[in-house]
């Protein structure tokens, strides 16, 4: 899960990071008043989870209050690669010295922690990565052994940062450290980390990443849930408990197990076709669940025709046949079903489905037919 | 042969009283795993269907000699479960719980890296292994895979390994050992190891391989099959169209930037002399022509 910038700022904040002093809007009037809180200046900027906010014009210095006025005016309801702006960020403005760089993520392959610093910041750092890879101090950590000041200072010490901000960076680092580990994020990251020319070093920008799995440990979570996702399908999804992923094609796809649903996509592009969304219906899928699933493509209008991909393993077909004919009984499906299901007692599956087959529920053999007639029906 | 486990390995299921353990450890027994204990704190001194429970995994270790252990308990219990197998000398480890926090996974995979190296541990968020018509450990259905070999699979989906089991089957291909890795960002075994085990075991005459996006585990796969296999390689890489970015199902299944994507790995694997399939199917049929040519 992503966070607003405002977010990630305040969870930081959790952590004792510094960070500017503002406060979140989501009118005109409210931008206002928190504008007139922070002090002037004070920088009025978009908050949407997509970069490239400064070039499109949603970062804007405000000196006074008609001026915050204007750019939060301007700025609400912009629409930035898509995405279009519902809030904005209104904090006091930082005289900058220097701009740095700081994250840790996880490394797949070293399986190891990944701390990345860099004294070349307030750019990409896949930009940094490319033209210049010796700009960044790259730090290994062993979760068993964790981050200490000792050595967060030979690790800035190693980054070329300016003397001015070696202490307190190294500081800030532990405390970003641990806000990535107790935390529970996948990715916690500053850009730009900032020297101001008073010689104060703060983030100036949060960029984090939840890791869903461990929201059992995080109640304070649960204020992100309103904010997660502008795709009012995948809203939909989330409150019926799926795990579904909002595309833009037109075939509807139902299938138990991610590999499998993921594969699903795959099959249907293959055959010239566009999936419309990714659902994983996961093991248990029985009625109820099949319901669900299908209420939620039904509700997308660009879908045409839906793909029911089901192999059975613990998971058996005949309750899923029985699933699909229950949940047809229940939800008015506006577009035609093409099943393939196989496996575990797939024979029995099928002779339930057998006398509710028509040319609105359709059966295929295999993966790649079933996608074929799917796409057909689609109109692709 | 089987990899890492045979016939004669003995089992205890963490977690056997509960719902999923009770279902899955009887389902193992009755395809003729040796599950010969379960443990459950505080249900020690009762049983499951037979199956005697104790307190601790140490406990079950004492009394029954059992070698691998099989997780079946929820996210927040999951690894400390692992490291108790790890400490009672458990040295297999097939942990099936999904939704563990990547932060615990990465830790418990450094602690077991550190402390207990003999030990292996396979997934979290998989479905097991099975040696057909010797042993299975986890939650792969036992009608669908075929004893005999010649064929051995590694994968990363459950789904798509049941997919491909059958396809096998279907076709009279049998399998030595199918080993679901799992989704997860931090896998205890990846597939080099289980490439590497294939390669030296004697039985098994093709690999088939199930890769998805995320990560660079194929890509290392692929280094490692150009230099250390030579058996035939199928391989089919889930996800070509995923869209960057989002978590499609599993964990680990994420495009990062440019990092992780279909394309990069199916390159790399059909560099390194790999045959690539562009779906599940495909990949059946190309694995029986490549086992109808074996002489």
């Amino acid at each position: 899960m992503d966070l607003y910038e405002y977010q990630g700022k305040q969870y930081f904040a959790r952590f004792g990071i510094p960070t500017s002093k503002g406060g979140v809007a989501e009118t005109v009037d409210e931008a206002v008043v928190q504008a007139d809180a922070a002090g002037y200046p004070v920088v009025v900027k978009a908050q949407v989870k997509v970069g490239g906010r400064g070039k499109a014009g949603g970062i804007k210095l405000a000196n006074n209050s008609d001026e915050a006025r204007a750019h939060a005016a301007a700025i609400l309801g912009m629409d930035i690669k898509g995405h279009v702006v519902h809030l904005i960020w209104v904090e006091n403005a930082s005289d900058i010295d220097k701009e740095y760089y700081a994250s840790f993520t996880l490394d797949r392959q070293a399986k190891l922690h990944l701390g990345m610093l860099s004294a070349e910041g307030g750019v990409e750092i896949e930009e940094v990565a490319q033209t210049n890879p010796d700009a960044i101090a790259k730090l290994h950590i062993d979760p068993v052994d964790g981050l200490d000041e000792v050595t967060a200072r030979a690790w800035v010490d190693a980054a070329g940062l300016d003397e001015a901000a070696r202490d307190q960076t190294a500081a800030l680092l532990v405390k970003l450290y641990t806000c990535y580990v107790e935390g529970d994020c996948d990715l916690a990251e500053i850009n730009p980390l900032i020297l101001t020319t008073e010689g104060k070093v703060h983030a100036l920008d949060a960029k984090v990443t939840l890791d869903e799995n461990a929201a059992f440990r995080h109640p304070e979570w649960e204020e992100y849930a309103g904010t997660e996702t502008e795709d009012p399908r995948e809203q939909m999804a989330k409150e019926k408990g799926l795990n579904y992923i909002g595309l833009s094609g037109s075939v509807g796809i139902i299938a138990n197990g991610a590999g499998l649903a993921m594969s699903t996509l795959d099959v249907v592009n293959q055959v010239g076709g566009s999936a419309a969304n990714f659902l994983d219906i996961g093991g248990g899928a029985n009625a109820d669940v099949m319901a669900a699933a299908l209420e939620v493509i039904n509700a997308d209008p660009a879908v045409r025709s839906i793909f029911v991909n089901i192999f059975g393993g613990i998971t058996r077909v005949d309750e899923v046949a029985q699933g699909v004919v229950d949940a047809l009984a229940r939800v008015d499906i506006r577009s035609p079903i093409v099943l393939r299901l196989d496996g575990t007692n797939a024979v029995a599956g099928r002779e339930i489905l057998a006398p509710h087959l028509s040319d609105r529920l359709v059966a295929e053999p295999t993966m790649l037919d079933a996608a074929r007639r799917a796409v057909a029906l689609a109109g692709n | 042969m089987s990899i890492f486990i045979d016939e004669n390995t003995k089992v205890v299921v963490q977690g056997l009283t509960g719902s999923q353990g009770r279902f899955h450890g009887v389902r193992n027994r009755d395809y003729g795993t040796k599950v010969v204990a379960g443990t459950s704190p505080g249900k020690g001194g009762t049983d499951v269907e037979g199956i005697p429970v104790y307190d601790t995994v140490a406990e079950a270790v004492a009394e029954t000699g059992a070698s691998a252990s099989f997780v079946v308990v929820p996210p927040r219990g999951a690894c400390p479960a692992i490291m108790e197998a790890a400490e009672a000398g458990i040295t297999f480890i097939v942990c099936i719980t999904e939704g563990i926090p990547a932060q615990d996974e990465a830790l418990t995979f450094n602690r077991l890296k550190e402390e207990f190296p003999g030990t292996r541990l396979l997934g979290p968020n998989c479905p097991g292994i099975i040696s057909p018509g010797k042993i299975n450990i986890g939650i792969t259905s036992g009608d669908i895979a075929l004893a005999g070999g010649p064929v051995g699979i590694v994968s990363r989906s459950g789904t798509l390994t049941y997919q491909a089991l059958h396809e096998l089957s279907q076709q009279g291909v049998g399998q030595t050992t199918c080993v679901g890795i799992g989704g997860d960002p931090v896998p205890g075994t990846n597939f080099i190891d289980c490439l590497s085990a294939f390669e030296a075991d004697p039985d098994t005459k093709a690999v088939m391989m199930i890769g998805e996006i995320g990560g660079s585990e194929e890509e290392k796969a692929a280094e490692f099959i150009e230099k250390h296999v030579t058996k035939p390689v199928v391989c089919y890489i889930a996800g070509v169209t995923a869209p960057p970015g989002r978590k499609m199902g599993h964990a680990g299944a994420i495009i990062s930037g440019s990092m992780g994507t279909a394309q990069t790995k199916m390159d790399a694997l059909s560099a390194a002399g790999a045959i690539v399939a562009l779906n599940p199917t495909e990949a059946g049929i190309k694995m029986v022509e490549v086992v109808r040519g074996l002489s």
